[in-house]
């Protein structure tokens, strides 16, 4: 894409920013107005209600209703915050998100960075919220931003231990970390995808599948916990802690932790697809090779992706609406004494698989 | 060991069996009544806002006394010889000039007692819930079908026939006795206390509440200052 860009422009510096803002702009913003949308709207089935319906047609504009709103809101900042840290912490909890997309496969023509050490990268960059929560809650100046930013931060800081474990497995399977390289090892068909044990010979792909399902389930449960979702959002626990970190923001600030909340969301759902289902490759092969216009392919890729994206997305949610939400204790629990233990096994028995 | 594996399995399998019960819901039609749009039916003997029926008000302020609030003010002016007020619906004639029926709904507490006692059940709770206001005045309903000059116009008419009486009795009273001509110009509580003079048309056709009548006369004058 970049390259593509490059000779059409015939500038660098245009293409970088225009590859760059290529996921905010068609990508990240849309997502977040349809995420937030279909939020309301599955919460709304799913507990029998009619859910928004008033704004345009089934209340398709609800959300950009609301965006319009929070422009227009006053940006309030109590006294007594620290207003550089109050100021800077919105903006570094939303790159952290953003620049996470950076290395994401939407397709096999698009991918912002095809960097090699694409997951390991995502998984350094997403800390970076980490940092940007903690900001938020400390610079607030108020009891329950700060409780809220430390079970965050407890959270999140548990929760990548799984994911990285499994992120091995996974690696350990495919011998890449690179996302691209990753997707293409799960090629054609989805019998392929690692969820069922990979491109391998048939014998060690058989033996895989059980313990790519557990890696699956870790990674699926431990990355809803680092993006603070429900069962494990007890950062933003509306019944304790208001809101969380973001209790003192307004307006524009308060849409951008709720911008970087939406765009994780999607994030880690891009992750557990490109890792354990076959990212953007489609499951029964393309329609492009079958008419013979390979132009199309790169779009199917990425409508696979999204779908598949979209679909995680929507069990998140589905998640949320189902489950109630852990004490501290038993979130720290299911970390610290249950998912990390079966990571290490599954972790051990994946390798001693592919070495034999 | 064996609790350990025994927790892990019992985590999974009730989060699937709680996503499978929401994903029944997902496609169960939903039970939300658009309030706005649909309208579920009261019941028969909902009590909401009040209405008067004027043509039926007799003005004999049984709902005015029967409200544990007092949100209901009745004011009537007596009628003169010669006016025909019509009959009520039930077939009871109507005597009074009801020159002021306000109800202060905000005040109602939609008790319905001041159905009960109306004779003529002009009074009655309507099905009608949604009428919020932006001015507390509003909440004032007037129901009197007389605009403010007719009823000032009875108010005159009777003080007017009224008047004519007293004279007349005065004049009555003076052709009997002189002593007890002392009543200059009539008060309506000497009449009272004065039952002596008989035979005088005029004093017969008197109704015997006249006391309450000049009571509100008295309030009326008291409303106008």
């Amino acid at each position: 894409m970049y390259d593509l860009l490059n000779s059409i422009f015939g500038n660098e510096y245009l293409a970088a920013i225009i590859t760059a803002a290529l996921p905010l702009l068609i990508f990240i913003l849309p997502f977040a107005l349809f995420a937030v949308l279909a939020e309301r709207k599955v919460s709304a089935f799913m507990q029998d209600r009619v859910g928004p319906n008033r704004v345009g047609p089934q209340g398709i504009l609800q959300t950009v209703a609301d965006i319009l709103k929070l422009i227009q809101k006053e940006d309030i900042v109590a006294a007594d915050t620290d207003k550089k840290l109050f100021n800077l912490a919105p903006v570094l909890v939303f790159v952290g998100s953003y620049a996470a997309f950076a290395a994401i496969p939407f397709s096999s023509a698009y991918i912002g960075s095809n960097i090699d050490l694409g997951i390991f990268y995502i998984l350094a960059i997403s800390s970076l919220a980490v940092a940007g929560i903690l900001m938020a809650g400390w610079a607030s100046n108020n009891k329950y931003s700060l409780l809220g930013a430390m079970r965050s931060v407890a959270q999140i800081i548990s929760y990548e231990i799984p994911t990285a474990l499994v992120i091995l497995t996974v690696v350990i399977v495919t011998d890449s970390l690179n996302l691209g390289v990753i997707s293409e090892f799960q090629t054609a068909y989805f019998w392929n995808w690692n969820i069922l044990g990979g491109n391998l010979p048939l014998l060690p792909k058989l033996l895989l599948i059980p313990f790519m399902i557990v890696g699956f389930v870790i990674i699926y449960v431990s990355t809803l916990a680092e993006v603070n979702r429900t069962p494990f959002d007890i950062p933003e626990a509306e019944s304790e802690l208001v809101a969380g970190y973001h209790t003192e923001y307004t307006g524009m600030k308060f849409a951008m932790f709720f911008l970087a909340e939406y765009a994780n969301m999607f994030a880690v759902s891009a992750i557990v697809t490109a890792l354990f289902f076959g990212g953007y490759q489609s499951p029964f092969g393309y329609l492009g090779n079958l008419i013979g216009l390979e132009i199309l392919i790169p779009f199917e890729q990425l409508f696979w992706f999204t779908a598949k994206g979209l679909f995680f997305v929507f069990v998140q949610m589905w998640l949320r609406w189902t489950l109630p939400r852990l004490r501290v204790d038993q979130l720290m629990t299911v970390c610290w004494k249950y998912l990390i233990p079966y990571a290490f096994v599954n972790l051990i028995i994946v390798a001693l698989i592919i070495l034999l | 060991m064996k609790q350990y594996f025994k927790n892990t399995w019992d985590a999974i399998w009730t989060v699937l069996v709680g996503m499978k019960i929401t994903f029944n819901h997902l496609f169960k039609p939903s039970v939300t009544i658009q309030y706005p749009d649909v309208k579920v039916a009261l019941p028969e003997r909902a009590r909401n806002r009040l209405f008067v029926n004027m043509d039926d008000c007799i003005g004999c302020d049984q709902c005015a006394r029967a409200c544990p609030v007092s949100c209901i003010t009745i004011e009537t002016v007596k009628s003169v010889p010669g006016e025909d007020l019509g009959k009520t619906s039930n077939g009871k004639k109507k005597a009074l000039w009801v020159t002021q029926f306000d109800i202060d709904i905000a005040k109602c507490c939609y008790c319905s007692l001041c159905v009960y006692p109306c004779p003529t059940e002009c009074i009655k709770m309507t099905d009608v819930y949604e009428f919020a206001e932006y001015e507390r005045e509003n909440f004032i309903y007037r129901f009197s079908t007389l605009t403010e000059a007719e009823a000032a116009e009875k108010k005159e008419n009777y003080a007017k026939v009224e008047a004519e009486k007293a004279a007349q009795k005065a004049a009555a009273a003076a052709g009997k006795t002189d002593t007890a001509a002392v009543k200059p110009e009539a008060a309506p509580g000497v009449k009272k206390v004065a039952p002596l003079p008989e035979g005088s048309v005029a004093e017969q056709k008197l109704p015997k509440d006249n006391p309450a009548n000049t009571e509100l006369n008295q309030n009326k004058s008291e409303n106008n200052s």
